[in-house]
């Protein structure tokens, strides 16, 4: 029985199904009585003057233009510039200021670094705290009650569904984010891209690979030395 | 089938809470892909304008504390938004700025609109 | 280094921390009542300081309307997961780490 964190009525059976994502057009289907709840709030939060709908709509677009992408673009500077990877791992938002981006005051950063020693990976057990300010909202799974129960005591076996298989030797080292700070893991820069631009770099750093349930991967696509354009 | 939870006493006789769930055991991760909808978006939203500095109505930790006040049952069965619009609503009642009264006569005039307008709506109550 | 915008739930340092990086302690196996950001899986466990994070509205005042004063020094505190865990079944080095508030915590002599 897995966490069932979308909106289903039925229980879930042994077997896996494809869930098609949820439609972004809130007229389609029933409507359930938390949408009924949030324009409720919404509706009368505006009329006492509590909240606009402008403010409303514009927090609803700042969400949604904080991405993975943004993410990706600032371990792609840690690694191609070891002072700014400095700063990073020793005060993230003040590093994330210099590239513009503002984290606001919800919480603190913080920045973990893979190396060939530790390999890192982030849950938050009681809730399902994450750095949104940075890569936006979470997926689904992370917010699972299977992945926020198991992360912690079992990482290897969470990475093994995820398709990594770490050696012994390797400490797998759980951050579970039970107070102000929000954690980003770092990951290693594959060796073979050596000499790739930024744009480049950023390309295959995935959100999987700054949770730690991912590490970058190189296709034949992902190298730039094979494609025209520049990269 | 429910989860699976060890059996420990309830917080309040000092054991584990509902949502303390490090280490409790929940079957493999299902790692399909959503969409977020509008209506779970504005919940993220306003819970962020109602916690800022700016306006202060109350803290994140009060929503949470509601959350975990739910009991195992209704903590398991509700999605993340769910359990979010649901500790705001309470939180902007236990802070005087919606009544009950208003929260509930205005469901039923959303829902009812929603109705003539040709939708299917659950008419499924909330629990407070 | 300080940030041109900071958390508002993090005030400046005016008294010392309690605990060092490098400092063993121990998580008391304490009843609760209320909102509470200590897991209970670290209750009764010893770890090792690695990080003074610095000082946060406590958010057990927080969840309740209080402004969360006085503000507790947080820590990151690394345990060995063959410790927390009597049937762990990784790597002997493998650890974990958990934010835990000052008041959570207590010295290991």
């Amino acid at each position: 029985m897995h966490e069932d964190d979308h909106d289903h009525g039925h229980q879930h059976g042994a077997h896996a199904h494809a869930h098609p994502p949820l439609q972004k057009d809130h007229d389609a289907g029933t409507m359930g009585a938390y949408e009924v709840l949030e324009e409720t709030l919404r509706s009368l939060l505006i009329e006492k003057g509590v909240l606009s709908a402008e403010e409303i709509a514009a927090a609803v677009d700042l969400m949604d233009s904080r991405t993975p992408a943004l993410g990706a673009k600032v371990v792609a500077r840690a690694w191609v510039d070891a002072a700014f990877k400095k700063r990073l791992l020793k005060d993230t938002r003040a590093a994330l200021l210099e590239l513009d981006i503002d984290i606001g005051t919800i919480a603190e950063f913080a920045t973990v670094e893979n190396t060939p020693e530790v390999h890192n990976i982030i849950v938050c057990t009681l809730c399902s705290c994450y750095p949104k300010m940075l890569l936006g909202v979470p997926p689904a799974w992370y917010k699972s009650l299977a992945y926020r129960s198991r992360t912690v005591v079992d990482p290897r076996g969470v990475l093994r569904e995820f398709g990594i298989e770490l050696p012994r030797d390797v400490e797998v080292r759980v951050h579970d984010s039970t107070a102000d700070l929000r954690y980003l893991v770092l990951p290693m820069r594959p060796k073979a891209t050596r000499g790739w631009s930024k744009a480049a770099l950023a390309a295959i750093v995935t959100r999987d690979c700054m949770i730690g349930t991912a590490l970058p991967r190189l296709t034949a696509k992902a190298n730039p030395r094979r494609t025209r354009r520049a990269a | 089938m429910a989860p699976k939870r060890k059996l420990m006493p309830r917080k309040g006789a000092g054991g584990r809470a509902a949502h303390d769930i490090g280490g409790l055991s929940f079957g493999p991760i299902d790692r399909a892909e959503h969409d977020l909808a509008l209506w779970e978006k504005r919940t993220d939203a306003m819970q962020r304008l109602l916690t800022s500095p700016g306006k202060r109505a109350f803290s994140v930790d009060g929503l949470r504390r509601v959350i975990e006040d739910y009991g195992e049952q209704a903590y398991d069965r509700t999605t993340y938004y769910e359990k979010w619009i649901r500790a705001l609503r309470n939180l902007v009642v236990e802070q005087e700025l919606l009544t009950r009264a208003e929260i509930e006569a205005r469901m039923a005039e959303v829902r009812t609109r929603h109705q003539q307008a040709g939708r299917q709506v659950s008419k499924a109550k909330i629990p407070w | 280094m300080v940030s041109a915008v900071v958390s508002a739930r993090r005030l400046e340092a005016s008294q010392k921390p309690r605990f060092a990086p490098g400092d063993r302690v121990h998580v008391p196996a304490r009843p609760v009542l209320g909102h509470c950001r200590t897991p209970w899986y670290v209750r009764g466990k010893q770890g090792v300081v690695i990080v003074v994070h610095g000082r946060f509205r406590d958010p057990e005042r927080l969840a309740y309307h209080f402004p969360g004063l006085p503000a507790q020094v947080l820590y990151k505190v690394r345990f060995a997961q063959h410790e927390v865990w009597p049937t762990y079944g990784g790597g002997a080095g493998d650890h974990i780490e958990v934010d835990i508030y000052e008041h959570w915590l207590e010295p290991v002599r």
